[in-house]
């Protein structure tokens, strides 16, 4: 079953193009149906796991020698913020992407999406995994410039150039690693680095990796791309980068490496918090003074994403635990105020702070649903954000990190003003000009919302059968670190 | 020097010879990529470059006339299935994705590897159309270009 | 040894073009070059000296040959790479339409 991850939108992609020449409309019925049943797969593989690690051999050739797909818990919880958000995102895009000429292809790169970022979270081969990230990496470039705007293409050529630095980055760690221990497979690779000293070139890979994977995160002095990528795309796929694909091409394939590959030494360590809190205080320093809608919220996925790589770098379980449940929520919300953002823009036909206003009136759903993702994001207690974040100031304090936990509140602080002037100037003050007409948008883009706002409160309301059924299994992971090796090769 | 439709006469004449020995050639290192080095890739590249050869012979028009867009869109994407298709068939006849589920033969004669060949056929017909609809695209036509097929191949 | 090292100048010649010229075509050729260097550095990973090709055949058997599989992950990282390039060139393309320029300083619509 677990090919199907991968095989079920990779034949979507390759079909929409040839039904979509007889029939036009069925490439959303397509895309939406392969995205829906990708969820379902991904919630039953909670089930799956419950037994140990699963390893699928590719063509029945035995790990370490072929190449090999493996499901624990980790990557069942990046399948199911894939597929979960994946699924609503594009039940969001029907209505959405009709205004653009070519849906058919929009449907078609969104499925080579999910494939790729599937893959990368099932695979269990350090080159594979390569390959995954650049089928993600190449759809989410062709769907930035999807609009064929002039400061669309000039995002999109923008991040292609960092993110191919960061893709050679990668490539060249990739290739000092399989120099020196001659495999490729990433449990058989843990077993053979047992001890990194100093002057290992291992370390030096490493270094390559935070490099590479913190370009394709946006940490701070990486983040360069991020603030002009993400607005530009069209507001769904906005989403999809900002709450999927950084996390799982970055985040997620970074802690893979570090700790399952590699091992993590108190030296990565430090740097992987330092680059959480950095990111953390200037994403959202960066934000605060922005008009741009959807630009403020890209900066707030920088200092977001900081507190996820703050809690992992921890490395103590309720650090981690923090971490992966923050990124789990931070998944929700910031989709969740991306496709809000989509919404006010195509109602209003702007997304200029200062242009609206009063919109919670002429848009009760929209307004409704922000509300939520603001108050979540800014951590307000019964909401999913405020747990996560609870999570991590905790871990930060018991591991006498006193600094990273202030910013941690000061952050949090700073994002509840920068939201509130959000929820202020789009939605609660008197109606200017042009948000007059405004009217509420179609069922669908409702639909996607709707169902992510009810799943924000759910997750901050049921939080704690959730952080045991799902988050800490997934910390386990990341904390049994190169004992990995041990689950997938057996022994 | 460009005429109003292609090149002079010479090279008409010239890529009416060479053009199907190239695409022949192109059949031939595809056909036997699972005995000597080459494949669906290389052999799809030189199947493209005869395409793109006949483009910069005879114009845009001529050949475009006789492939059109769609059609190299359409084989593309029939690649891509095909391909796809072999990989689920290794699941639904053997129970393993990918798994070679074709009798191997003979080693070293051309019938022989099981689904390789038809692997190769398959990266053959996607290659062969996504390079020269990223040519046609690129050079010519001008059109909206979200096309990397090239990538997917791999 | 030196020939790491002749690979990592060729990615650092690569790294410079893609990040200091201000012409998006040299950056395209900047980042082709870095490519190749990490192609390179792969392919020296598996080389032998005085050894033959890979490839088993009906006559001789081959006994000291290259490691293979650098190869075939490279015959991968090439086609990715073409898929990349095409993408870049694609859009540099409209981004000279829109802009009618390739120079960088003077495509800056984003800032903030």
């Amino acid at each position: 079953m677990i090919p199907l991850f991968v095989a079920i939108p990779l034949g979507a992609a390759f079909i929409i193009p040839l039904i979509s020449k007889i029939r036009e409309g069925s490439a959303r019925w397509i895309a939406a149906g392969s995205a829906l049943a990708l969820l379902c797969l991904s919630v039953s593989s909670l089930w799956w796991v419950r037994k140990g690690v699963l390893v699928y051999s590719v063509g029945g050739w035995k790990p370490p020698f072929g190449i090999c797909m493996v499901l624990d818990h980790l990557s069942v919880l990046m399948l199911l913020v894939i597929n979960l958000i994946g699924f609503l995102v594009l039940l969001y895009s029907l209505d959405y992407i009709k205004k653009y000429t070519a849906p058919s292809l929009y449907y078609t790169l969104f499925s080579l999406l999910l494939a790729g970022l599937n893959g990368l979270a099932i695979s269990g081969d350090l080159f594979n995994l390569f390959v995954f990230l650049e089928i993600a990496s190449i759809s989410s470039y062709a769907l930035i410039a999807f609009g064929t705007e002039a400061e669309e293409l000039e995002a999109s050529f923008k991040y292609l150039v960092l993110g191919n630095v960061a893709d050679l980055l990668i490539l060249f760690a990739i290739g000092v690693l399989f120099g020196r221990a001659s495999t490729l497979n990433m449990a058989d690779l843990a077993r053979s680095l047992q001890s990194i000293s100093l002057t290992d070139p291992v370390l030096y890979a490493a270094a390559l990796f935070i490099v590479g994977f913190g370009l394709k995160t946006a940490l701070v002095p990486f983040h360069a791309w991020l603030p002009d990528a993400h607005p530009a795309a069209p507001a769904p796929m906005s989403a999809m980068l900002s709450g999927v694909v950084i996390k799982v091409v970055g985040v997620y394939a970074l802690t893979r490496v570090i700790f399952s590959v590699i091992g993590i030494t108190p030296l990565i360590s430090s740097v992987l918090m330092f680059l959480g809190i950095v990111s953390m205080a200037a994403g959202v320093l960066l934000a605060i003074g922005q008009w741009d809608f959807k630009r403020l919220l890209a900066y707030h996925s920088i200092s977001q994403i900081g507190y996820v790589v703050f809690g992992i770098g921890l490395g103590t379980p309720l650090g981690v635990a923090g971490g992966l449940f923050h990124l789990f929520n931070h998944s929700l919300f910031k989709s969740l105020l991306f496709l809000n953002s989509g919404a006010v823009e195509h109602a209003t036909g702007t997304r200029d702070l200062r242009k609206l206003g009063g919109l919670c009136r002429t848009m009760p759903v929209t307004s409704a649903t922000s509300l939520v993702a603001s108050l979540s994001i800014a951590g307000v207690p019964p909401l999913c954000g405020f747990w996560s974040k609870l999570l991590i100031i905790m871990a930060a304090f018991q591991a006498g990190h006193t600094i990273g936990a202030v910013v941690c509140i000061l952050t949090a602080l700073v994002t509840l003003a920068s939201f509130l002037k959000v929820q202020k100037f789009a939605f609660l003050r008197a109606a200017e000009g042009l948000c007059k007409g405004a009217r509420e948008v179609p069922f669908f883009m409702l639909a996607g919302m709707v169902l992510l706002a009810l799943l924000c409160i759910a997750a901050g309301v049921f939080f704690s059968p959730f952080l045991e059924l799902v988050i800490t299994p997934a910390a386990q992971v990341i904390l049994e670190g190169r004992r990995y090796a041990g689950f997938v090769l057996g022994g | 020097m460009r005429q109003e439709s292609g090149m002079t006469l010479i090279v008409k004449r010239i890529t009416r010879i060479t053009v199907s020995l190239i695409f022949l050639f192109g059949v031939y290192i595809m056909l036997h990529g699972h005995l000597t080095p080459g494949g669906g890739f290389a052999g799809g590249v030189i199947i493209a470059l005869s395409f793109i050869h006949l483009v910069l012979a005879f114009g845009k028009k001529a050949a475009l006339k006789r492939i059109s867009e769609t059609t190299i869109s359409a084989f593309e994407s029939i690649g891509g299935v095909f391909f796809w298709s072999i990989a689920l068939g290794g699941l639904l006849f053997s129970g393993v994705y990918f798994l070679n589920f074709l009798p191997k033969g003979e080693a070293f004669s051309l019938f022989s590897a099981g689904t390789i060949v038809f692997c190769n056929i398959a990266i053959f017909l996607k290659v062969g159309a996504g390079l020269f609809a990223i040519f046609v695209a690129l050079a010519f036509l001008r059109m909206p270009d979200e096309k990397e097929e090239g990538g997917k191949a791999a | 040894m030196s020939l790491y090292a002749l690979c990592f100048i060729l990615f650092s010649i690569g790294l410079y073009c893609l990040l200091v010229k201000r012409n998006l075509v040299k950056k395209i050729i900047g980042l082709g070059i870095a490519e190749y260097a990490v192609n390179l550095f792969f392919i020296l990973l598996g080389f032998k000296e005085n050894a033959e090709a890979p490839i088993i055949d009906k006559y001789a058997a081959t006994q000291n040959f290259v490691d293979p599989l650098p190869q075939a992950l490279i015959l991968t990282s090439i086609v990715i790479g073409l898929g990349v390039m095409a993408v870049m060139v694609a859009i540099s393309v409209r981004i000279y339409e829109k802009y009618r320029t390739f120079d960088i300083r003077e495509i800056r619509r984003l800032k903030g």
